[in-house]
């Protein structure tokens, strides 16, 4: 009965901080109100025994992510106003596709194709199980191969991002350490015969 | 004891609303990718759903791989804009349109 | 399925190499004419092909001592149950035809570096007679139908590229289309001979099929053919002899041979007279047990065979350019040739096949040296006492004259007069009646048309133009060399022939081809001819002397009209102006021919293209339907291409929603 209450808030609070996302008129609120439904997701999962997920979503998500977003949207100081700006236009394509994708998901949801009846639903697997510990298990062996690649990806978007930002400003002074090794004397020091 | 579809469904509105804001917010390209990060997180929903219906640990492992690629498409996507607003001053999407020749 | 050896064996080696000679030279001079120049490229294509001549003559002595061989190279077709191999069949037939190929291949090739010198295309010329050396080998050694049919092909094709060598004319190049369209209705009927020989033998190789032969036409099998039931064997026979029509300038397909002569006079002898022409007397010789077994297609071969000796003979009488002459006498020599088949004396059409080649390749490569020497003229009528300048080609040149006019003991008097003789003999009621009686006339015809162009050239007055009269000259030795070899080949082939080689042995089994061809014993016309002269209570003479009096008759009267300047011939000619004109203008076949078949054609193919093609595709689909479709989508289509990144993003996700509701409507 406790579960079910908390199903209710967590999800009723995600689906209405979605909402804020959507539909708030600056930025930075849109954001916010991610945080929050992230808060919210991250609950769902402690719902669904998945609490190392749900730990990471937070960390990871609102610690790294959405602050990185928020960054952004601060540097590139955007015009608040703007942003609403003719958004009734696109309304009834954007409304009907997702009406007619909302209509199919809860169908497909609620039709029994995915009942719990024919799936080897474990229950609560108790304190006993450390979620982390069977994670871990799992992907340092059976899923060794996409965690690397996984890795690799990361590695990329970290080389990518630093590459795509990078400028050289021409106002900077900075050091050429090369230019420095390789200098010679006669570089800096020139006799003049008096 | 919760039934897997009611988590279905709540994933099911999340991702709704993710295609809706999608449609919507056509001046700000960071609310679009916000808008994706929903869609990922509904996705993601499912997925830990599933995972706990099934006892099958492989769809956490998804979930963490989505988590893993989410991040790094921000990252890359975040570092575009800027690269982007540096050349045009603005990240409206119909300002996006070097295509149209 | 490499079939035994018999008897003596030959070096397959020598064998692969005797056309492959050819061959490697005419890709050396072909592909690399170019870096060789003239003098490598002759060096090398003649070099191979007089090797490949030395190689024909062991291998020819070799078989006379009675060695063969029969086997497959390699598989080149195996679809089903067609399997086709690359083989070989030597047999005194084929040795025959190799050594006659490829020694007057040789003559021409050494005649060619003085006759074609400095002509901008002298490493192709050389490279394109090789390659017809090549074809006409495989055409001749080949043990099966295709690659009789490649040869076949393959020869046609090098004609039809030497006859336009000069492309630069348009004659030479309509002379080259002409030839190559009218072998082609003759290859039509080539082939589906073959395919027939296929589809009711189940095989093409030559040794299978003449052992199936006898026991088939026991079954005596019927084909529906155009509405028509038609013995299937004569229906093969007949099929095939089409193909033989066309290749070997048969009525009514004789027309391209005397056009080809625009081509280079080296390959007039070579191809249009000596080798490729000859490929249909070849090939039905190589097929007697077939033809053998067919009354029908025997009688339509003497039959062909007798218009055409006939009709190119009396054509040949009053033409002006010095090769149509000799042309319209190849084919009527080839006439003869097919009615020599016809009757089932194949030794004896082989025979004349030789004679007439080492003849005929002379007279054309002599004439060939006078064209040279008055610069490109070929009409007779600007000819005339020629012999003053060039003794060596007028000598040759009356040897071969009087070979081909069947004079003793030169070349063609034993071959043609056996071919006489033995049609006399042969019983084939009216046909080989009028066969005989057309053949006799042409003997004084060809005597009388042959001294004709040599009087008028050699003799005569002296009409040659001022301006080339002051270059006339002896052709160079590489000119008169191989006229003189092969005026020992015109002087001594029938001698050869008929004594050495006993061609001529009344069994086929006792003289030199052994059992390359086969003759059924009714069939048989010198068993006939010999029993007809044992028989003593009748006179024999007109048989016997007939044709030699008439050839001699004829070129005497030939010299009485022409060796001295005459107004006879021209009075002749006022006295029968139809006649004249009707030979002037050959019988009209070309004219003929423009009427039923060139101008409907053409107006159907008019016709297509003003209607079908520009009024109806051009203009009403393709400017018409297409583009204004193709505009009007383009417009609409153009709507959708908005440049903007994130129209084209929605448009991804509205598709992903469709095909994700066409999915769940589906499930």
């Amino acid at each position: 009965m406790l579960e079910t209450a908390f199903f209710y808030l967590f999800g009723g609070l995600a689906v209405f901080a979605a909402l804020g996302v959507i539909l708030s008129a600056n930025t930075m609120y849109s954001a916010m109100w991610l945080i929050l439904c992230f808060f919210n997701a991250s609950g769902l999962f402690f719902l669904l025994d998945a609490e190392f997920l749900g730990i990471v979503l937070i960390l990871v998500y609102v610690g790294a992510v959405m602050v990185l977003f928020m960054f952004v949207v601060m540097m590139l100081e955007v015009n608040k106003a703007q942003k609403r700006e003719g958004w009734l236009n696109y309304l009834p394509v954007g409304g009907m596709v997702a009406l007619i994708l909302f209509i199919e998901l809860i169908a497909a949801s609620t039709s029994g194709i995915f009942s719990t009846g024919n799936m080897a639903m474990a229950s609560h697997m108790g304190a006993e199980v450390n979620n982390t510990v069977e994670i871990g298990k799992v992907l340092y062996t059976e899923y060794l191969l996409g965690f690397e690649i996984a890795a690799i990806i990361l590695l990329v978007a970290l080389i990518g991002a630093i590459v795509l930002t990078l400028r050289e400003r021409k106002d900077a002074k900075y050091q050429n350490i090369s230019k420095q090794v390789q200098v010679r004397k006669e570089d800096r020091l020139r006799k003049v015969s008096m | 004891m919760i039934p897997l579809s009611n988590f279905l469904i709540v994933g099911a509105i999340l991702f709704s609303l993710g295609v809706v804001g999608l449609f919507l917010n056509r001046k700000n390209v960071i609310a679009i990718l916000m808008c994706i990060e929903l869609m990922l997180l509904a996705v993601n929903i499912n997925f830990a759903a599933f995972s706990h219906f099934l006892g099958d640990l492989g769809g956490q492992i998804m979930v963490f791989f989505v988590l893993t690629v989410a991040a790094s498409e921000v990252a890359i996507g975040l570092a575009i804009l800027v690269a982007y607003y540096r050349q045009r001053r603005s990240i409206a999407v119909e300002d996006i349109n070097t295509l149209q020749g | 399925m490499v079939h035994a050896t018999t008897e003596m064996t030959l070096n397959t080696v020598e064998l692969m190499a005797i056309p492959l000679l050819p061959l490697f030279g005419a890709m050396a001079a072909g592909l690399f004419g170019w870096v060789l120049k003239d003098k490598l490229s002759h060096w090398i294509t003649s070099s191979c092909v007089i090797l490949s001549a030395l190689l024909s003559i062991h291998v020819f002595t070799q078989v006379l001592n009675g060695a063969e061989f029969y086997g497959n190279f390699w598989t080149w077709i195996a679809s089903g149950d067609l399997v086709v191999n690359i083989g070989m069949m030597i047999d005194p037939l084929t040795t025959i035809m190799m050594v006659t190929v490829t020694v007057v291949s040789a003559c021409v090739h050494i005649y060619t570096i003085g006759y074609m010198h400095g002509d901008p295309g002298y490493p192709r010329f050389f490279s394109y007679i090789s390659a017809f050396t090549f074809s006409m080998l495989v055409l001749v050694m080949g043990n099966s139908f295709f690659t009789l049919f490649f040869g076949w092909e393959a020869v046609g094709l090098f004609s039809y590229l030497l006859i336009g060598f000069w492309f630069k004319r348009e004659s030479a190049t309509t002379a080259a289309m002409k030839a190559f369209i009218v072998n082609r209705v003759g290859d039509f009927g080539f082939a589906i001979g073959i395919l027939a020989v296929w589809y009711y033998f189940g095989t093409v190789d030559y040794r299978e099929v003449f052992a199936l032969v006898e026991g088939f036409v026991a079954t005596n099998q019927v084909m529906h053919f155009m509405g028509m039931d038609v013995e299937a064997l004569t229906f093969i026979c007949l099929a095939l002899f089409v193909g033989a029509m066309g290749k070997s300038g048969q009525v009514p397909l004789h027309v391209w041979l005397p056009d080809s002569m625009e081509g280079p006079t080296p390959i007039s002898a070579l191809i249009h007279a000596a080798t490729m022409v000859t490929a249909g007397v070849f090939m039905v010789a190589r097929l007697s047990p077939m033809f053998e077994y067919s009354e029908v297609a025997l009688a339509v071969v003497i039959i062909v065979g007798t218009i055409t000796a006939f009709m190119c003979a009396t054509i040949g009488l009053v033409q002006n350019d010095i090769k149509r002459v000799i042309a319209y006498s190849t084919c009527s020599q080839l006439g003869y040739m097919f009615v020599a088949l016809g009757i089932s004396a194949y030794p004896i059409g082989i025979f004349h096949l030789m004679t007439h080649a080492y003849f005929k390749a002379l007279l054309f490569l002599a004439a060939g040296s006078v064209i040279h020497a008055v610069h490109h003229n070929q009409d007779i009528r600007l000819m005339g006492q020629l012999r003053k300048y060039m003794p060596i080609t007028y000598i040759t040149m009356l040897l071969a004259g009087l070979a081909l006019a069947g004079i003793p003991p030169f070349g063609g008097f034993f071959s043609k007069d056996m071919i006489i003789e033995a049609a006399y003999a042969r019983d084939m009621g009216w046909v080989s009646e009028v066969a005989y009686w057309a053949l006799m006339s042409g003997v004084f015809m060809t005597a009388f048309y042959t001294f004709r162009m040599f009087f008028l050239t050699f003799h005569n007055s002296d009409r040659v133009p001022a301006e080339t009269k002051a270059h006339v000259h002896e052709s160079p030795w590489v000119i008169t060399v191989p006229l003189m070899i092969l005026a020992v080949g015109a002087v001594g082939a029938g001698m050869w022939g008929d004594w050495g080689l006993h061609m001529t042995s009344e069994e086929v089994a006792h003289g030199y081809f052994r059992d390359s061809m086969m003759i059924l014993e009714e069939h048989n016309p010198l068993v006939k001819l010999e029993l007809l002269e044992e028989d003593h209570t009748k006179s024999h003479f007109w048989l016997e002397y007939g044709a030699l009096i008439l050839a001699l008759s004829g070129i005497f009267s030939a010299f009485f009209m022409y060796f001295k300047e005459s107004p006879l011939p021209a009075k002749l000619a006022a006295m029968f102006p139809g006649v004249y004109q009707f030979l002037l203008n050959k019988w009209y076949w070309d004219e003929l021919y423009a009427v039923t078949i060139v101008k409907p054609t053409r107006a159907l193919g008019t016709f297509f293209w003003q209607k079908g093609d520009l009024a109806m595709i051009d203009r009403g689909l393709i400017h018409g339907v297409i583009v204004n479709s193709v505009k009007a989508g383009a417009s609409f289509m153009r709507n959708i291409q908005s440049g903007m990144v994130y129209h084209y993003a929605y448009a991804m996700v509205i598709g992903v929603f469709g095909l994700l509701t066409y999915l769940m409507l589906n499930a």
